[in-house]
């Protein structure tokens, strides 16, 4: 149990570190790189907490495919720094309020009188062949079918709709048709002529030819 | 004390399998600049040693003395980190290898999602390979490598789901169990289109040729580790042929039964072969696909970007998704001999 404790505390203060670091570093690509420490510490978290299978799923999806994309972005933008703490300290008073109005909802919500430690006792300890994928599958696909459903729709239409945003119509490409590339046949680009290898002037050939150019031709 | 002697337990079962593995790499460069040679006419390293088989010492003992230069416009710390991310996950992807029947180091429930999970993190040693450079032909290697893995990552996701659905379980010891009883129970044929795009992913997210448009040398020199000299190169190379020895591992373990032994079923030959330990079988099976990657890289010359692209997204995910329907129909129809008692 203190080994547990021990790894929950580190990895808790190197999230809490690296989330600070997100916001207060000042070159973006490594704002992106903090973000993905943090996830990568919420991931083992999860897994103290026995959700293997949600663990594993954030490590693959947003570590490894989301984050990827958004640093893949970020590295190909030209953000002006400069420009974009310009309104730093008009703004500064507004941020204070929005972000305390924030906390302060979080905290109602998160005191003690809900998610207090009586009203929420630790799950018992499963066995080692207890399968967290197996369980949430089972209730995924039965009870939250409809919403699951739904949710895989939601992503569907927002798929359909950043195409169309970004689809400008059929244009005048000169890209390659890759149908006709594959039916090209060999007949199609090659003529193969028969031909005797040597030219039949030249079949006896002269003891010693004295112009160079017939020696070209 | 109980505890730290688990933990020096769990350290030595890693050396076990690193060390092995740390060897199997310099001996699969060997072997690999051996038989491209013999397939190109040529002798190959036949000078270190006898009839060249001290090269890989030799080579790693040139890489280890080297200098580590670090570009002066490079982002220091990142460009030192960056190799140290590309090996970390391809190593940790071991954890959940069995190499014979419960002989594995974590012997977890959602191993083929962990397997996923620590191949596509290996990326961002990719990427931050060649942002840190501050070099343009790494940087092109690295955003090259980066829509590479990814594009190839989700047909590799779809076809392991065909693979736990046949076997029934995301544990990889389950599903090598799931093939027992013979040849015609491995999953290489009812699982074949899969097979075969699995494959053909694993060796674009290595980075091997024909897929080895990250390092194309002939374009951008070396790619994303071009700035990279010494140890720090050595550890680029040294995962990118731990990986190779990954993806030929699991190849063995999710189509071809593993551990198991090829000539079980058949009466008088498997009585005769039983004393053959269950690891010489698999590292037998992932041997020819390592043979198969380098064979690959002798015979086929480099894809057009584009065309490494389509082939991803247009051809791969298709032929996957079909195949998922047509596995589900097998399965829920009982298909012997591979889904009978499942059905």
């Amino acid at each position: 149990m203190p080994v547990e404790k021990l790894i929950f505390y580190a990895f808790a203060a190197l999230m809490l570190f690296a989330a600070v670091r997100v916001i207060s570093v000042r070159n973006s690509v490594q704002a992106v790189l903090f973000l993905v420490l943090t996830f990568f510490c919420a991931a083992v978290l999860w897994m103290l907490a026995e959700a293997e299978f949600l663990a594993i799923t954030l490590v693959l999806v947003y570590v490894g495919a989301v984050m990827v994309l958004f640093l893949f972005v970020v590295m190909m933008l030209d953000v002006d720094y400069a420009a974009m703490r310009e309104g730093f300290a008009r703004l500064l008073p507004f941020g204070i309020i929005v972000s305390l109005m924030f906390f302060g909802v979080l905290f109602y919500i998160l005191r003690d009188r809900f998610f207090g430690p009586e009203n929420l006792p630790p799950p018992p300890p499963h066995g080692a062949d207890y399968s967290n994928v197996e369980a949430l599958g089972e209730v995924l696909y039965t009870e939250y079918f409809y919403p699951f459903e739904i949710a895989a729709v939601l992503l569907l239409v927002a798929m359909v709709a950043a195409i169309s945003l970004t689809f400008r119509g059929r244009q005048q490409r000169k890209g390659q048709q890759v149908s006709r590339q594959l039916q090209a046949q060999k007949s199609d680009r090659l003529k193969i002529v028969t031909m005797a290898s040597e030219s039949p002037r030249k079949a006896t050939p002269e003891p010693a030819p004295t112009d160079p150019e017939e020696g070209q031709s | 004390m109980d505890a730290l002697l688990a933990v020096l337990l769990i350290i030595g079962k890693i050396l076990l399998i690193l060390i092995p593995l740390i060897l199997a790499v310099a001996y699969t460069t060997f072997a690999e600049r051996k038989l491209i040679g013999y397939m190109q006419m040529r002798i190959g390293p036949n000078r270190v040693g006898i009839r060249g088989w001290l090269q890989p010492i030799a080579d790693v003992i040139k890489l280890l003395l080297k200098e580590i230069v670090i570009p002066s416009g490079a982002s220091k710390g990142l460009f030192v980190i960056a190799p140290i991310l590309f090996i970390a996950p391809s190593f940790a992807a071991w954890a959940v290898v069995p190499f014979d029947a419960g002989v594995v180091l974590a012997d977890v429930n959602v191993g083929l999602l962990y397997l996923l999970a620590m191949t596509s993190i290996g990326v961002y040693g990719v990427i931050i390979a060649g942002w840190a450079s501050n070099s343009k032909y790494a940087f092109l290697g690295s955003l090259r490598s980066a829509a590479q893995i990814i594009s190839y990552e989700i047909a590799m996701g779809f076809a392991l789901v065909a693979v736990l659905m046949a076997g029934g379980s995301m544990n990889l010891g389950e599903i090598v169990e799931a093939q027992s009883g013979g040849i015609w129970h491995w999953f290489f044929l009812p699982l074949l289109p899969i097979l075969v795009v699995y494959w053909v992913s694993g060796v674009a997210e290595t980075n091997r040729a024909p897929f080895d448009l990250p390092e194309g040398e002939s374009e951008i020199v070396a790619g994303f580790h071009v700035e990279y000299a010494g140890m720090a190169f050595a550890l680029f190379f040294l995962a990118e042929y731990a990986n190779m020895i990954l993806i030929s591992v699991l190849t063995a373990l999710f189509f071809f039964g593993g551990w198991l032994n090829p000539l079980q079923g058949i009466p008088g030959l498997e009585t005769i072969t039983a004393w053959i330990p269950g690891t010489i079988w698999l590292l037998l099976k992932a041997g020819f696909f390592l043979f198969l990657m380098i064979w690959l890289r002798a015979t086929f010359p480099r894809y057009r970007y584009d065309q490494v692209m389509r082939l991803g997204w247009k051809i791969f995910i298709p032929v996957t998704l079909v195949w998922l329907f047509v596995l589900t129909l097998m399965i829920k129809g009982g298909l012997p001999p591979w889904f009978g008692e499942a059905g």
